[in-house]
């Protein structure tokens, strides 16, 4: 399919372009060349009329469903019909016991990060236009399944915590109605890094966290980042924030591999981020584990 | 048993807002919630947050634009508490670092929203609510407040007194998701119901699949009235095909509103000649739906909201969202073309009846955030007025749960603070199928926070058994009715016959929901089970609306009722409260409240 045609588009990117704008470029551009194909399917999948998916099944203690299965639904297709409407389709009307988070719909909440064809994605804000049938949607890799399309995201949320996620600064203002001073240059350097909506698709699709449990992978690093790149926390504070991302399970782990970046929903150049953290531990002269 | 002081339902903002107050007062306090803090759907919420920061702008304008756009049903000592309050809370939540937007000088931004005297809306991009929802959640795992999440709140544990202002709440059943544990919980100071609004009850929503109206159901069920429930807000401002919302942000920025024949319509129709696009949302709406009956629609459905004239780098810096919005859920580049819009349910203006400290008229039952009715929004919400609602009242709930003083509030609660009843014919059977077995058992019965708690579990224990082990329907098709009537029949127009359809059409569901069944045995993550407890809570809180609805005969704010076209202030200046009276509801009125520290005479209302 397309494989060559974007190989060809990486080289032609100008090489004055930072590694993080081109990487956006590279997946904008690959975006469009999905919406085309998108197109194309939807119009084909129109006269079809449905769509077939595959979805893993999986339940500790019902009979029948404790060995790991694929079950087959056929759904009518509509134009714009994502993967959630699709799965909500077949649990109402075909097993109301299929089993999946879901709440916004509007890839805010992060609920529904799943595995879809190969690759994570919210299921919300995932066209079936734009995928192959017979559409296949598992549970995020690399963690544990509780139930058919449902993953303990403890360990991720104890990673997220791990990283002190939260405002510090004593030192605040104390005129009446004052706030603290940000320039907007330092909201716009932190910005991408507070849209993270804790998915963790990131950290599902990280061959290091995939291998190392400990490892505090891209979505709490990011979450660093957006504190230690805050100028309203302060020199001190930054020192103290990189001193816990240097540790051994912290930034050098990461292999600059771009897996995360891949997949963010929200598009945050994560391994930009945590390359530049590993550039600020370095300055900060601290030393490596 | 699992024993705390202060338990919280709900973790979006108000539920947030209310367990770091409590916490700060010095409680043990827990929250328990059927999502993870982070997927709330406060997380939705784009606009801004309103408080009068400005030195040029006032708590009093604040609140005066608040209570015209209520269109006089606000509350005054519930409104200017929240005026006052509401500065201190977004400088709290600077402080907690929230990445506000900002000015060349560093200070947070204001911009101007719908029905503002004064630009006041504070913002962080388009994405407020996201931001909001992670500062605060942030401030909890830094308090290490513990929160019971993915655990489903079943029911209240509340006395059984007859009398409902002698009622205690001691706690409540909570199912956890997880596992299928049910459990008692108990609170020694209070249970404050913070669970969001009921959107699902409508089938065109801005509102997540969870904002079920759990909250709304569980107090009514208690026996706390619900107050003011036919006031829906419908945004003037959400995509067709999903009812994604586009926030009112862009208008707020310059967006423009055009008809099918390109017209400026707000202007060209005289639906608000000075405010435009920016008059208050009841407006706006029914200015867009009447443009679409009087043929002049995009497809007959819709029309457009353009802010192609803004330039790519103003909509790049405040309203990048919206693009991702836009493009994700209706394939519209915001930037090369206008985006079609409609009306949707989006909030409700109405909820469990408290006072100014979060308070309801049971003891120990407090609500706060959309859930709650303080009364602030009356008729109307503002835009950017629900982000400081929330952290006001939420914070004023967990602190006053947690013991802190608040001094007496104003407002009265419960029966007794009625001075009229209602003669109204509903023309169809409400309530519990089998009134007087519903609810709390007779009067008499042990009072005693373990015995309360014990006979509430057992209750639900045995609810479950039924759903789990019955032959039945699937609830989802019930669910499908409710919100398909009440969007045909309670929406933004609304006419007598319809609105009797509607209660018919409910009463029919409910009956349809005496055969529902749980398909899935499983103890594991069982939504089908959730939702089939949900659907009960959707029943009762549509049925609220539309009793509501028929009542009040008059035009005013958001509630359009055909051959009552003007508001009524002679007759209509008081609040709808429904009292669910052991399963055969009561409606009766109570008056506004137009005095504290400012007197508010009610005006016309125009824009």
């Amino acid at each position: 399919m397309s494989t060559q045609l974007e190989e060809q588009k990486e080289e032609a990117q100008p090489e004055t372009e930072s590694p993080q704008e081109r990487r956006l470029s590279e997946k904008e551009a690959r975006a469009e060349a999905k919406e085309r194909e998108r197109r194309a399917r939807e119009e084909i999948r129109e006269a079809d009329d449905s769509v077939t998916i595959k979805v893993f099944r999986y339940d500790p203690e019902v009979a029948g469903k404790e060995e790991p299965r694929f079950d087959d639904f056929q759904v009518p297709f509509f134009k714009g019909m994502t993967v959630l409407d699709a799965l909500i389709y077949a649990r109402d009307h075909y097993d109301s016991s299929l089993t999946f988070r879901h709440s916004c719909r509007q890839a805010v909440c992060g609920s529904d990060a799943l595995f879809v064809n190969g690759k994570q994605r919210l299921g919300c804000k995932t066209q079936m236009a734009e995928l192959d049938g017979p559409v296949r949607i598992e549970p995020l890799p690399h963690q544990d399944v509780v139930k058919d399309l449902v993953v303990d995201m403890e360990h991720f949320y104890e990673q997220m915590h791990a990283v002190e996620p939260y405002f510090q600064n004593e030192d605040l203002p104390e005129g009446e109605y004052e706030e603290q001073k940000q320039s907007p240059e330092n909201r716009e350097k932190i910005k991408m890094s507070t849209r993270c909506i804790w998915c963790g698709a990131c950290m599902s699709s990280c061959n290091i966290a995939a291998g190392d449990n400990e490892y505090l992978g891209p979505a709490a690093i990011n979450k660093a980042y957006r504190f230690a790149m805050d100028e309203r926390e302060g020199e001190v504070t930054k020192e103290d924030r990189l001193e816990i991302l240097e540790q051994e399970n912290g930034v050098w782990r990461c292999q600059t591999q771009f897996s995360c970046t891949e997949v963010c929903p929200k598009d945050i150049p994560l391994t930009e981020h945590i390359q530049e953290l590993k550039r600020e531990a370095v300055k900060s002269n601290l030393k490596f584990w | 048993m699992h024993e705390h002081d202060v338990l919280v339902v709900g973790a979006g903002g108000a539920g947030l807002r209310a367990a770091i107050a409590a916490h700060e007062e010095g409680a043990d306090v827990a929250m328990v919630t059927k999502l993870h803090p982070v997927r709330s759907h406060t997380g939705a919420a784009e606009g801004g947050i309103n408080a009068a920061l400005h030195p040029e702008d006032s708590w009093e304008l604040h609140a005066y634009d608040t209570m015209k756009g209520s269109d006089y049903l606000g509350d005054a000592p519930a409104v200017e508490t929240f005026a006052q309050d509401a500065r201190d809370e977004v400088i709290q939540l600077e402080h907690w670092g929230m990445p506000f937007s900002r000015e060349e000088d560093g200070t947070v931004s204001q911009r101007p929203f719908g029905g503002l005297s004064h630009p006041r809306t504070t913002y962080a991009g388009a994405e407020t609510g996201h931001h909001l929802l992670h500062t605060m959640y942030e401030q909890v795992v830094k308090r290490g407040i513990e929160v019971y999440e993915e655990w489903h709140v079943m029911n209240l544990a509340v006395t059984d007194h007859d009398d409902v202002e002698d009622r205690e709440c001691h706690g409540l059943v909570a199912y956890d998701i997880a596992s299928g544990e049910i459990e008692g919980f108990r609170a020694s100071d209070g249970v404050i119901l913070a669970t969001g609004g009921p959107g699902q009850v409508f089938d065109h929503t801005t509102n997540a699949v969870a904002n079920t109206g759990d909250g709304y159901a569980m107090a009514y069920r208690a026996g706390v009235p619900l107050e003011d429930m036919e006031f829906v807000q419908f945004h003037p401002t959400t995509l067709p095909s999903t009812g994604v919302l586009i926030s009112e942000g862009v208008r707020g920025e310059g967006g423009i509103l055009y008809n099918d024949d390109e017209e400026r319509l707000m202007f060209e129709y005289g639906y608000a000649n000075n405010d435009g696009e920016l008059a208050s949302r009841d407006v706006v709406s029914r200015a867009e739906l009447t443009e679409v009956n009087e043929g002049r629609g995009i497809e007959d459905e819709y029309v457009h909201l353009d802010m192609r004239h803004l330039g790519e780098e103003r909509i790049l810096d405040r309203l990048e969202n919206i693009l991702h919005l836009a493009e994700d859920f209706e394939g519209v580049d915001g930037l090369e073309e206008p985006m079609p819009v409609k009306p949707g349910q989006h909030y409700q203006m109405g909820g469990v009846e408290t006072n100014e400290n979060g308070q309801t008229c049971i003891d120990g039952l407090y609500a706060a955030g959309e859930t709650a009715c303080v009364s602030l929004h009356g008729a109307n919400r503002l835009g950017g007025n629900a982000l400081p609602e929330l952290l006001v009242y939420g914070a004023r709930a967990g602190k006053h749960a947690a013991g802190g003083d608040l001094g007496e509030a104003e407002i009265p609660t419960g029966p007794s603070a009625q001075n009229e009843a209602s003669d109204m014919d509903a023309a169809a059977e409400i309530g519990a199928l089998d009134a007087g077995s519903a609810g709390v058992a007779a009067d008499g019965a042990a009072v005693d926070a373990q015995t309360v708690i014990e006979a509430a579990v057992q209750r639900e224990q045995e609810r479950v058994e039924r759903l789990l082990e019955a032959d039945g329907i699937n609830h989802a098709h019930v669910r499908d009715d409710v919100q398909e009537t009440m969007t045909e029949n309670v929406n933004v127009f609304r006419r007598e016959e319809n609105l009797k359809d509607a209660l018919a059409d409910l009463r029919e569901a409910r009956e349809r929901y005496q055969h529902v069944a749980v398909d899935d045995p499983s103890r594991t993550y069982n939504t089908d089970l959730i939702h089939t407890m949900e659907t009960r809570n959707i029943i009762d809180v549509a049925e609220s609306i539309a009793i509501g609805a028929l009542a009040r005969e008059e035009f005013r704010g958001a509630h359009w009722r055909e051959q009552h076209q003007e508001r009524k202030d002679d007759e209509w200046l008081k609040h709808t409260m429904l009292a669910w009276n052991d399963g055969a509801p009561q409606l009766y009125y109570k008056p506004v409240i137009l005095e504290a520290e400012k007197e508010y005479e009610p005006k016309e209302r125009s824009y």
